[in-house]
């Protein structure tokens, strides 16, 4: 009977980062922002976990490791030292009303399900039926970084969507190798710092990091 | 081992120009590099030639049992890289063009020095990246596992991106943003197809390792669940094809090759866009086992005549000369995913020799551009003019490259358009005319931006250095040598590659 509690576990870990992904979409001030992103790493790793604990499946355990140090730890870190540098702390306009923004949220889960629906039929795995959840988070963030006309919130969207696709690796197939999982990380850290550069090239330019001065470069 | 050697080098490069990419001497020491790669791949091509398909690694690389490393490093690594006759070519002319455009980066990127436009620091950081740039590409061709492929090819991204915005102009920042932001979500889409295909191979040969081995996946790709791999496919087109710069997912291209320094843009239009088709390919080969041609197939002729004719009509607006040249990769990438599409022998032959034809003439054309628009002191068309009188060779160069590209004959270019489009007539005929439309008007509008800008009178003046005129030259030989005649083993390689992906 242990199984399906941990299943359990597991799905209640799931709606909780589809929750997380929805706060995301409506909240507006950075450091919450980069507080939620550093929840939503902790819910991923305590679900990675889970299942590598309830499935016997070592290597998870690191992915899980990987993921408190980087998600939850590291990269929530440097971009609140980011911010403070650059003294971003003010709301974020969004290009689409909050309200409205959450209805084409609400479509896009229903999306998601409709899709995954049959894939997760054929999974083997404990946790299926989260499949549809990790799909949802990926589109959301997606959502959000287009609605988004600031650097950081785009970044946090797309740091956002990987998390998604880790939750989509382990729940449809118990995670990657651990190779692919730990080049994935690596690529996202490289990333991440590059961001952080470019946020300082851009201030230093445009006095501003709104994304809205970069639109000059337009086919007429 | 040549394979560690390929692949090695231009790691070590990273690290050396890391150190001393600064000083008068890493253009050198950079091309060195670059030419040492592009040995390495001429010692893998001959190993090729002579013992054919490998994987790489396997026991006979634990020469010594008793050293533990040697064993652990051997289990890491096992069966992870492979060259077969797909990207044997692929690899080579990635060295090759690295290596030319190592040569034509040394006078270019000095003279950008002299305009004040990068400093040291700035140089160490492109020297030390373009080398990093190099190793990506060739893992990325060379990893026999498809998530590597995906974490080289996000590599390739992140070690261009800061490269793109080397100038620090506004317009150059913004360029570099949007192709970060384009590509990374994109290749998160890619991320999601390969996990996927990992799930539906999962099943067939269990978890672990061998499951994501490209190998491995070809030889029970009729097992793969059909459903999950339509899927996956969709994700993994959408997610390379943003980095092939497939209409409508190009924004990022024309803006990234515009702003960037102009060997960038060579090596971008040249090599990465090639490595990204590939990794499409790859991938449709995949699916094709399970669904059948007509699923995949039918999805790239869409988006590459889409992107066909886009590019077209795009590239008939525009005035800065690096943007023109760029909306003519989209142009030529849109033929070859087009030829990938159709399928067959004859068409998947001619997309591969499109795409070695279109790497080698695009680079020499964008030496010619990078070259012109220093002389000119401007990548506005309306104010090149009259490069012939200035440096003839240079003017020359520029027109024998437009024609290339444009597919006149003899150039290689003409003999693989000819190809895809008799297949065209043959097999999808509704395509033709669009196909014809498109080359008429990509040939009216560079042709008619280029003459003005090589004969007339003069604005240009004469640059301080001399052009590296050599890869140029060299390139075109090559693609005017492949339009008369095609070495038989090259053809062989061709022939047995299109029958795997055909």
């Amino acid at each position: 009977m242990a199984i399906p509690l941990l299943a359990q576990l597991v799905n209640v870990l799931a709606a909780f980062l589809l929750l997380i992904a929805f706060a995301m979409l409506s909240q507006r001030r950075v450091l919450t922002l980069i507080k939620l992103l550093a929840w939503q790493g902790a819910a991923l790793a305590t679900s990675t976990a889970i299942v590598a604990w309830s499935t016997g499946q070592t290597h998870l355990y690191y992915s899980a490791l990987i993921t408190v140090l980087l998600k939850v730890i590291l990269i929530p870190w440097v971009l609140h030292r980011l911010i403070d540098r650059l003294f971003v702390r003010w709301d974020i306009e969004t290009l689409i009303n909050i309200p409205t923004t959450m209805l084409i949220g609400i479509g896009l889960v229903i999306f998601a399900f409709a899709l995954a629906t049959p894939i997760s039929q054929m999974a083997t795995t404990l946790t299926r039926s989260t499949l549809g959840i990790a799909l949802a988070s990926v589109l959301l963030s997606f959502l959000m970084m287009i609605v988004r006309q600031k650097a950081v919130p785009q970044v946090i969207g797309f740091l956002a969507m990987e998390n998604g696709l880790f939750f989509a690796a382990t729940s449809a197939t118990y995670g990657m190798p651990l190779v692919v999982e730990l080049g994935v990380a690596l690529d996202v850290l490289v990333g991440t710092f590059i961001f952080g550069i470019f946020f300082f090239h851009i201030r230093e330019r445009f006095d501003s990091l709104d994304i809205r001065h970069m639109e000059k470069l337009k086919e007429d | 081992m040549e394979i560690a050697l390929v692949l090695g080098v231009p790691l070590l490069g990273a690290l050396l120009l890391a150190l001393a990419g600064h000083r008068s001497w890493a253009p050198e020491l950079n091309a060195t590099m670059s030419f040492a790669t592009f040995f390495a791949t001429t010692l893998l091509t001959a190993r090729v030639i002579a013992g054919g398909t490998m994987v790489w690694l396997d026991e006979r690389f634990i020469v010594d049992p008793s050293n533990v490393l040697l064993v652990a490093l051997a289990g890491l690594l096992r069966e992870q890289f492979f060259v077969d006759p797909f990207n044997v070519f692929l690899v080579a002319l990635t060295a090759f063009v690295g290596f030319t455009t190592a040569l034509f980066s040394r006078p270019y990127m000095r003279t950008e020095q002299d305009h004040g436009r990068v400093n040291p620091a700035r140089l160490r950081l492109y020297h030390s990246m373009y080398q990093l740039f190099t190793f990506t590409m060739l893992l990325c061709l060379l990893s026999n596992n498809v998530g590597v492929m995906w974490v080289a090819m996000e590599g390739a991204t992140l070690s261009t991106v800061l490269l793109v915005s080397l100038y620090r102009t506004p317009a150059s920042l913004e360029a570099a943003w949007k192709y970060f932001i384009l590509c990374s979500v994109g290749l998160a889409q890619a991320l999601f197809g390969t996990i996927l295909l990992y799930f539906a191979a999962e099943k067939v040969l269990g978890p672990g390792g061998t499951a994501l081995l490209w190998t491995h996946l070809h030889q029970v790709r009729g097992q793969l669940e059909p459903t999950v791999l339509s899927l996956a496919f969709v994700f993994l087109l959408v997610g390379y094809g943003t980095k092939v710069g497939l209409v409508p997912l190009h924004n990022w291209l024309p803006d990234a090759h515009a702003e960037g320094p102009t060997p960038i843009s060579a090596v971008l239009s040249g090599l990465l866009l090639n490595v990204a088709l590939y990794a499409v390919v790859r991938s449709k080969v995949l699916v094709d086992g399970a669904l059948g041609r007509n699923f995949s197939g039918g999805l790239m002729m869409g988006f590459g005549l889409l992107s066909v004719v886009v590019a077209a009509f795009f590239l008939s607006r525009q005035r800065d000369i690096k943007r023109m040249f760029a909306y003519s990769s989209v142009e030529h990438m849109g033929i070859m995913t087009f030829a990938f599409g159709m399928g067959g022998a004859v068409a998947a032959f001619a997309g591969l020799l499109h795409m070695t034809v279109h790497s080698l003439t695009k680079s020499a054309i964008f030496f010619t551009v990078g070259h012109a628009s220093q002389a000119a002191g401007t990548q506005n068309m309306d104010s090149i003019r009259g490069l012939i009188q200035t440096s003839p060779t240079l003017g020359w160069g520029l027109v024998l490259g437009s024609l290339a590209i444009l597919g006149l004959p003899p150039f290689g270019v003409f003999t693989s358009e000819f190809m895809v489009l008799t297949t065209a007539m043959h097999e999808h005929s509704w395509a033709t005319p669009f196909l014809l439309v498109a080359l008429v008007v990509a040939f009216a509008s560079i042709f008619g931006r280029v003459q003005p800008m090589v004969f007339g009178e003069t604005t240009a003046q004469r640059l301080p250095r001399g052009p590296a005129l050599v890869p140029v030259f060299a390139h075109l030989a090559i693609v005017l040598a492949l339009g008369l005649y095609i070495p038989p083993y090259l053809v062989g390689w061709y022939r047995q590659a299109a029958a795997l992906i055909g």
